[in-house]
Order: C-alpha cells, then structure tokens, then sequence
C-alpha cells in the first residue's frame, strides 16, 4: 500500500473582504439612545470590529455579521435591518453563482470542508451535475472511513496507456510492455483558465502548487517561459501547431497537450518523433459527435483524451446537453469497443464544486481539470473585467506566488477531503473504481419520470392546491 | 388488528405565543407619516390587529400581521389624509432560502403564534425548491364528496397512527397526531428545545426522539413519551435507558449527512455532555459510520434481539437513510422483526454537516417513500410495519403528500425548530452556538428561550397542521388519514401534467 497522500492545509488570509449575502443598514435618526443597545449585545461582537476599509470602502460590520437577526429583531427603534446585497447577488453567472464563489472563497482561506447546519437549502434539482446524486452504503454494504485517517482510500490515477494484462516471453520472464503512465495521487488535474488577470508570479505559484500536490496543470505554451525549469515535470504545455517546442521536451516535462484539429495529427507525429516518453494528451472540444472522435483517435493510438466543454459545463454546440452526458457517452462507446481500459479520460469545463469530481469519475472520467477555481481561490470575482482590459478589483496579478500556491493548496486540500467523504459514503476504497459505477448513482430524470411519471391527471372539476 | 383510541385522550388547547422578540419579522411594513391626524379608523377596519390605539394615538405596533393587498379592508384605503403606505420589509426578502423561502418561515411563526394557519397573504403551502414536494400538488374533486359517516367535529377526526403493526406482544403504541419529534441531542440543542419539543409531544399524544447524546433525567416525566435511540457511538446508551422507553430507534444513518459519522467537538463536550455520553470533557466524540457490528441483515437481526431482550415489550424502530436499495433495506429491517421503518431522506437534517452531502449523497425523501412502500407491498408485509418518512417534511401539506406516497406518518425536526424562531442561518456550529439560544449549550444564550413559551409554540404549530391536515381529509371526502396511505391518485406532479 503506497504512504498515504494527506494535503496539509493552512488558514491563509484573504487580501480584500469577501462580499456577502447581506448587509446591514442602520441608521441613527431616532435613536433611543437605550442604555443597553442591542449593538452591544451581538453574539459575534460585530459592532465591536466596526470599521470602514480604506482600500475597498467596505463596512467590516457587514462581512462579519452571521444574520442572526438578533439586533434587527431587538432594537426599540426599529433602525437596524438587514437586506440583501446587490453586488453579491450580481457576482458571476448562472453556473459561477455567488454561493459557488464565496463557498471556494472560503475553501481557499481555510482549506476546511464547508460545514453548516439545518439541512440543504438548495434547490431540488438543476441542469448538469446537479440532476444527480451519489450513493451510499448502508447495512449490508459497510462505508468507509477515510476522511478520519482509520481506513485507506486511495484517491489516485494512472494517466496514460496502462498495461493491459502482463507479457512473458517463452522462458517465462515478464517482458516490458507499451504501457506508459504517470500516477498522480488524486483524479484532479489544473489548467490555466481561459481568461484572468495573471501574472508570471500568478503561473509560478500554480506550477508550485501542481508539485506540491504531485498533480499536473496545463499551461499554454508560451507561459512556460514564466515557470522556473525545475517545475517542468508537473507542467503540461499546450502545443500548437507551429513553432518548434520539440527541444524543451527534453528538458523534464512529462506530457503535453495538443488540442484537436485535423492539424493536430502532424503535431502529435513531431512530438513522437521528438521523444518517445512524452505522454500525449488530445484536447477534444464538447460537441455532437465527440463520441466517434474520440473512438477513432483511441483507435490510432491516443492515449488521454480530454474532453473539455464550455466554462459553465455545457456542450459548446448549444444543444443544452452538459459534461454529464458528454462524458457517458465517450466512455460507454469506448467500453462498447473495447478500447476503454487502454486509455486515460479526462473532462473539464464548469468543474466548480468537489462534488462535480466524484460525479464526473461516476459517469466515466477517470479525473477532471480544475480551471476557474485557481482564480477564485485567488479572490477572483468573475466579474470577468481582466477580459476587457480593465484592472483586477482584487489585484491578482501583485499577489506573491507563495500566496497563490497556498491557495490553491488549500482548495484542492478541502475538495480531497469532500472526495473522501464521499467515497466513503459509498464504500469506495480506490478512484479508479469508481469509474464508470453509474450503480453508486441516481440520476433526477431517470428517478422522476419514474415516481412522478403516473401522476399526470387531473380529471374535470377537480382542483389543486 | 385495529386499535380504538385511547378515550383518555384530550386534545391541547391552542394558546396565542407571540415572537419572543421585541420586533417579530413580517412580510410588510406599514410606514405612519406625520400627516396622521389619529382618527383610529385603521384600528377600527385592520382584521389582524396592526394598528393600536394608546393615549390617543395610533401606532403601528404588529406590521408583522398585515397581508398586505391581500387584505379585504386595507387601512391604506380608509385613511382620510393618506398617511399610511405599504412598502415590501426588506429583512423579509433576505430570509430562509429556496427550501424553506420566507413566506413558509413567516407561516410557520404564525402557526406557532396562533395555532392557526396564517389567513392570508402567506403561501403556507410550499417552497421554491422547484421539485419534489414543490411541484406535488393534492388533488380535490369538486364537490368534495362527503363522507356520511365522518365525525361532525375536527377533534372526532382520526389522523392517529398505530405503531405496532406486527400485532406481536411489543406495546400497542398509537399517536394521535401522524408526527413525531425526530431525534436532537442533548448537546446539539440546548435542554430548554429537547424539553420544549418532549413536552409538546406529551401534550399532543405523541413521542419525541432524544438522539445519541443520552438520555438526560429531566425527560424522566415524559418517559411515555420518548423514544430513544441507539446509534453508532453508542453513546448514552443503558440497559436502564432503554427499560424505561416505549420506542427504541436504532439510527443507522441520518438524512444531514447519510454515510457519514458525526464528530462533536472538543469544546462542546461540556462536564454536562461528558458525563452524559459517558466521556471525558474537553475530547471531541466522534461518532462512526456505519455500525461496525453490523455488516449484514443478520447481524441487524441480533441488534434487535439484543433491545428486545432487554426489553421485551419495546417497539423497535429502523432509522435509515436512503440509498438506491432502500427498498431492500426496509424489507430486510422487517425480517429483522422491526416495527418501525423511519427513512431519512437527504435534503433534511437539523445537525451541521458537510455542505457537499447534505445535497449530494442518497435520494430526497419524496422517491424513497413510494420505492418502499411499493417493494413493502409486493413482499406482501406492508401492513405489518409502519413507515415513517422524514428528511424535509416542512408543511401539513408535505405530510399529506408524502402519505400519499406511502408512508403511514413522518417525523419532523427543523419545523419544531422554525417554530421556535429559528430562521435558518445555518450557523448552528459557530461561536458559542445557535445564537438565538435555540442550538447552544452556553448558558446565556439557552437563557433566550422560556420553556413555557417553547412548548406552546409547538403544541400551537401542530395543532394547526392538525386543522390543516383534517381540512384535506375532508375535501377528499375522507375519514381517516389511514385512508391517504399510498393513495398516489390524490397527487398530480406539475411537471408531467397531461394538458387536455
């Protein structure tokens, strides 16, 4: 059994105030003057930090208030309320929704799986990922207990061509077969997002942070000026089709990544013919059809694919199919061909909470890439100014990479955790067979039509309520 | 076998407890300009209460009671020199969230309140989940149909459940009420909830559960009245706790968090706690997942053996979450001689617990019910044991619905604590605990609440399900709730509604 792979996890401050759910609004016209003010009663002692910050204008009474609604309940007057604040409500989109954002905040700062209490307050069911759930083991399936320390879950994956069974030559000695692949001890890789406000210092702490946690992050290639040699073997260029990359490849990376055009072929030969041991990974966009690409590049020798759909999860032909589908059916027709166990999938696009990790490897990926979330980790809003040219509102790009690679530590430290609680849950003990067991999951549309499927008449006269 | 009702039996009377804060939480404001001239014609027309007349001037002193427009004589209409304006309250708008959105808090204060349902102006009835219980509606022919034979009065009405079904020599147990209180425990709550919540049970006919925390000596008067539960960390658990009980529980998972353990931390282990659970002050507890001595339907069967020898005349009652075979658990549990199924589905759960299970992990309670029901029913053993749902039963609408689907009765947790004015921030865990002094062992804040005043509100929020759940009966032209169990056809999902 290989030493067990723990995160270790650090409070590291955020720069700027978090922007939160509410605010409060207090005035003072009126006031009592009441010689115990409620103000002075708060459990948390908000009031007490009061205080405006210079650099944002922000009160820090409103960041730090738990909306126990104590004070607004409590005073005379009537002068303190709390309402909702628009500038969270309007953070990030539909997929990146403020809770996504402010729950990988905190993640980022603490590196602590999100704990609450009085149950989920979400909605029933949503597009994508959040139109499943994930098993869990009871009575005559024990659970395990990986996150405590007292059973072992390993959480690592092969990426590349693994052996498929062992070859012998006639006096029976074992002989070296094609496979070739990195073990990385968790199913999450990094990339570079499409968009942000970074810096060399931002990609180094990245890099620093990827070898840290043994995984990989992708980079476009001319950031691996930015990233100091000696942090080669966890990055993972993406090579285009011009320019001549080959004479780095010597220098210690371990994989590339070539993105998918009929172009792409030649790329993938020159890379061969520059070295034998690079492992190859083939970036195939989400859309109709994936599935034959995918068979008929594994069918030539691609080892990884990965499969990447838009920033939100979704398939980026707009037929309102996501991630979830997309990965099902690349891995199902290559179990069909029998060609799944020879290769590594990969999936990306919209992985923002850790419960999309496990999901996706139960659909059939063998790890996801994490993008936006190393810039959230960072504080970043998503307010997506950096792609208009305008300056970050939290200065990502000053930030020291010491500070980034903690960060990102932390997050990928507390979605481990989430993955071990979940495997345990479910009685999985190695990612790597959690692959493809859609029986360890439940599915909204399949579950629904079949419980609520009959209940669709209303005869004359009657009705609802 | 059927049971008579224990004629012993008398219904609480509902008592009017108001907000035990000074500024209870509406969904409008009512603004008085200066221009009043204190003339008390909105006193004389507000149905509700809003306006009060003191010293000769007319204040707004119950904002939290106006409607609204819905209101049939609004004061802002009657007013001579147009003082009053209605404005939305903007704490309102920040409260609860899609589960339990603010208009179903608001409601549940007013039950608490009034022992009522809220008269207008509130949708008392669902949630924004946009699913499940939330997209179920309860369908009612018109005219209801009638029943000749149905009592006259709603305190004659039967919604009593019979928890011994398998007609062994267990206690023949009936409640009066199809809810009981899901288990909290001493240690997760302060002993002013547990209590509050055991002795509106008591009052009402019906059990409350006391979690793993053990079993404290002030339930000692409600004994008839508890039921207590024996889970993984096996803490608190005697051979005298369990002797002195009606109902044992074991809790194989919990809806918060299925497949998880729990961990109370060091700090909460209070010498109150330690020497409850039997453990050393200052140490966190943590609670396994699952049950290491039971790895199979057999080893659950010696679990029972093991509580019905020691006491022989207990119910047994098999608390589960809800895993895609929940349907075999449940029959499993019943060749193991249960008498109670209680299934906990996953989007309910007082208790802290990881964001990432509380939405991920088993199913919502609304597909387990009818999965096992059905699989019960075809086993050909439905009605030898009773089933009980919980995990977001939040309304008497829910509790209709979900007995609809199958299940005889429910068990219900964040209600009672709604009722209690939590207002669901989900800072349980935090600081020094619930800050409303609801979820808290610091001795100040347990001080927030009266036991009195706790007691009343949930005797006052049941007895209006209650009235509810009786309304529904009669409009499906019903005796007995007995007769809604498993009655699919009562029910129409929006989202499969075949337009004609």
């Amino acid at each position: 059994m290989p030493s067990k792979y723990v995160i270790p996890t650090r409070t590291v401050a955020h720069r700027f105030r978090p922007i939160t759910r509410s605010g409060i609004v207090a005035w003072e016209e009126g006031c009592l003057k009441c010689a115990v003010c409620v103000k002075t009663q708060c459990v948390y002692g908000v009031y007490d930090h009061r205080g405006l910050d210079p650099r944002q204008m922000v009160d820090a009474i409103d960041n730090e208030c738990m909306n126990c609604l104590r004070c607004v309940q409590g005073c005379p007057g009537e002068l303190i309320h709390k309402t909702v604040n628009p500038e969270y409500q309007s953070l990030g989109d539909v997929h990146w929704t403020p809770e996504v954002i402010s729950k990988l905040w905190a993640q980022a700062q603490t590196g602590k799986i999100p704990v609450s209490g009085a149950g989920y307050p979400g909605p029933f069911t949503g597009p994508g990922f959040d139109a499943m759930w994930t098993d869990m083991s009871e009575i005559v399936r024990p659970t395990r207990d990986g996150i405590h320390g007292r059973e072992y879950i390993s959480t690592g994956i092969d990426v590349g061509r693994t052996p498929e069974r062992l070859l012998f030559d006639g006096t029976g000695t074992p002989q070296p077969n094609e496979a070739r692949f990195l073990n990385i001890p968790l199913p999450i890789l990094l990339q570079v997002p499409a968009f942000g406000a970074v810096s060399e210092k931002t990609i180094r702490g990245w890099a620093a942070a990827a070898r840290r946690l043994g995984t990989l992050i992708t980079a476009p290639w001319g950031m691996l000026d930015a990233i100091p040699e000696d942090l080669y073997p966890w990055v993972v260029p993406a090579v285009s089709e011009d320019a001549g990359q080959e004479a780095v490849m010597a220098q210690g990376v371990r994989m590339v990544e070539i993105p998918w055009t009929e172009a792409g072929r030649k790329t993938m030969e020159r890379v061969k013919n520059a070295s034998s041991e690079v492992l190859i990974s083939v970036r195939l966009p989400l859309e109709a059809g994936v599935e034959e690409t995918a068979l008929s590049l594994v069918r030539e020798g691609a080892s990884i694919l990965h499969l990447m759909a838009d920033a939100q999860g979704a398939y980026l032909d707009g037929t309102g199919r996501y991630l979830k589908e997309g990965i099902q059916t690349v891995h199902l027709n290559l179990v069909e061909a029998g060609l799944r166990d020879q290769m590594t999938l990969l999936a990306s696009g919209g992985i923002a909470m850790a419960e999309h990790v496990p999901k996706s490897i139960i659909c059939g990926a063998d790890g996801v890439v994490v993008d936006f979330p190393l810039l959230i980790a960072l504080e970043c809003r998503m307010c997506r100014r950096c792609t208009r040219d305008l300056a970050c509102p939290v200065e990502i790009p000053e930030t020291p990479g010491s500070w980034v690679a903690s960060r990102v530590i932390n997050l990928v430290g507390a979605w481990h955790n989430q993955l071990l609680e979940v495997m345990g849950a479910m009685g999985i003990r190695d990612a790597r067979r959690l692959r493809g067991e859609t029986g360890r999951a439940m599915f909204f549309e399949a579950l629904d039509e079949e419980i609520f499927g009959s209940m669709n008449r209303v005869e004359n006269g009657c009705e609802l309520e | 076998m059927s049971l008579s009702r224990d004629s012993k039996y008398k219904l609480p009377e509902g008592v009017r407890t108001p907000s035990r804060f000074r500024n209870a939480i509406g969904k409008y404001r009512l603004h008085r300009s200066g221009e009043c001239i204190g003339c008390g014609k909105c006193a004389a027309v507000c149905p509700y209460g809003v306006h009060v007349i003191r010293r000769g001037r007319v204040r707004v002193e119950n904002a939290y009671r106006c409607v609204g427009p819905d209101c049939p004589h609004p004061c802002y209409e009657v007013c001579p020199v147009q003082a009053l304006t209605l404005r939305p309250n903007p704490d309102f708008e920040g409260l609860g969230d899609f589960r339990w959105p603010p208009e179903l808090l608001a409601s549940t204060w007013h039950m608490a309140e009034f022992s009522h349902m809220p008269p207008k102006g509130l949708n008392y009835k669902t949630g924004n989940s946009d699913g499940g219980f939330d997209k179920l509606r309860l369908k009612f022919p018109v005219p209801a149909p009638g029943s000749p034979d149905a009592p006259k009065t709603d305190e004659d009405m039967d919604v009593g459940v019979e928890l011994n079904r398998r007609g062994d020599h267990a206690h023949r147990v009936r409640i009066e009420v199809p809810f009981y209180g899901g288990g909290m425990s001493y240690g997760s709550v302060s002993i002013t909830t547990m209590l509050s919540r055991i002795r509106a049970a008591a009052a009402l006919g019906t059990f409350c559960c006391t979690g793993e925390g053990g079993y404290p000596d002030e339930l000692k008067p409600y004994d008839d009245h508890v039921i207590t539960q024996v889970a993984t960390g096996l803490f608190g658990v005697r051979e005298e706790t369990i002797q002195r009980v009606k109902i044992v529980e074991f809790k194989y998972a919990q809806g918060a968090k299925p497949g998880l353990g729990g961990h109370l931390l060091g700090e909460k282990v209070t010498p109150g706690v330690a020497r409850m659970r039997e453990a050393v002050v200052g140490y966190p507890l943590f609670s396994p997942f699952p049950f290491h001595s039971v790895y199979s339907v057999e080893d659950h069967k010696k679990h029972v053996d093991w509580i019905k020898a020691i006491n022989p005349e207990a119910l047994v009652s098999v608390k589960v979450s809800t895993p895609t075979d929940v349907d075999m658990v449940a029959v499993g549990s019943y060749y193991a001689g249960a008498h109670i199924i209680h299934l906990d589905g996953s989007y309910g759960g007082t208790g802290a617990a990881p964001d990432i299970a509380k939405k991920n992990i088993a199913m919502p309670i609304e597909y387990a019910v009818p999965k096992v029901h059905g699989f019960l029913t075809e086993e050909g053993v439905r009605d030898q044991i009773t089933v009980i749902a919980s995990g977001g039963i939040r309304t008497p609408h829910d509790v209709a619905k979900i007995i609809a689907l199958g299940a005889d009765g429910v068990c219900t947790g964040t209600a009672d604590l709604v009722a209690l004015e939590c207002i669901r921030c989900h800072n349980c865990e935090s600081g020094r605990g619930c800050a409303r002094g609801i979820a808290t062992t610091d001795p100040e804040l347990m001080g927030l609440m009266d036991l009195d005043w706790g007691t009343q509100r949930i005797i006052n929020m049941f007895l209006a399900w209650r009235r509810e759940l009786i309304r529904i009966l009669r409009r499906l032209g019903m005796k007995t709730l007995k007769e809604l169990v498993g009655r699919t056809d009562c029910l129409v999902h929006l989202d499969y509604l075949e337009s004609r």
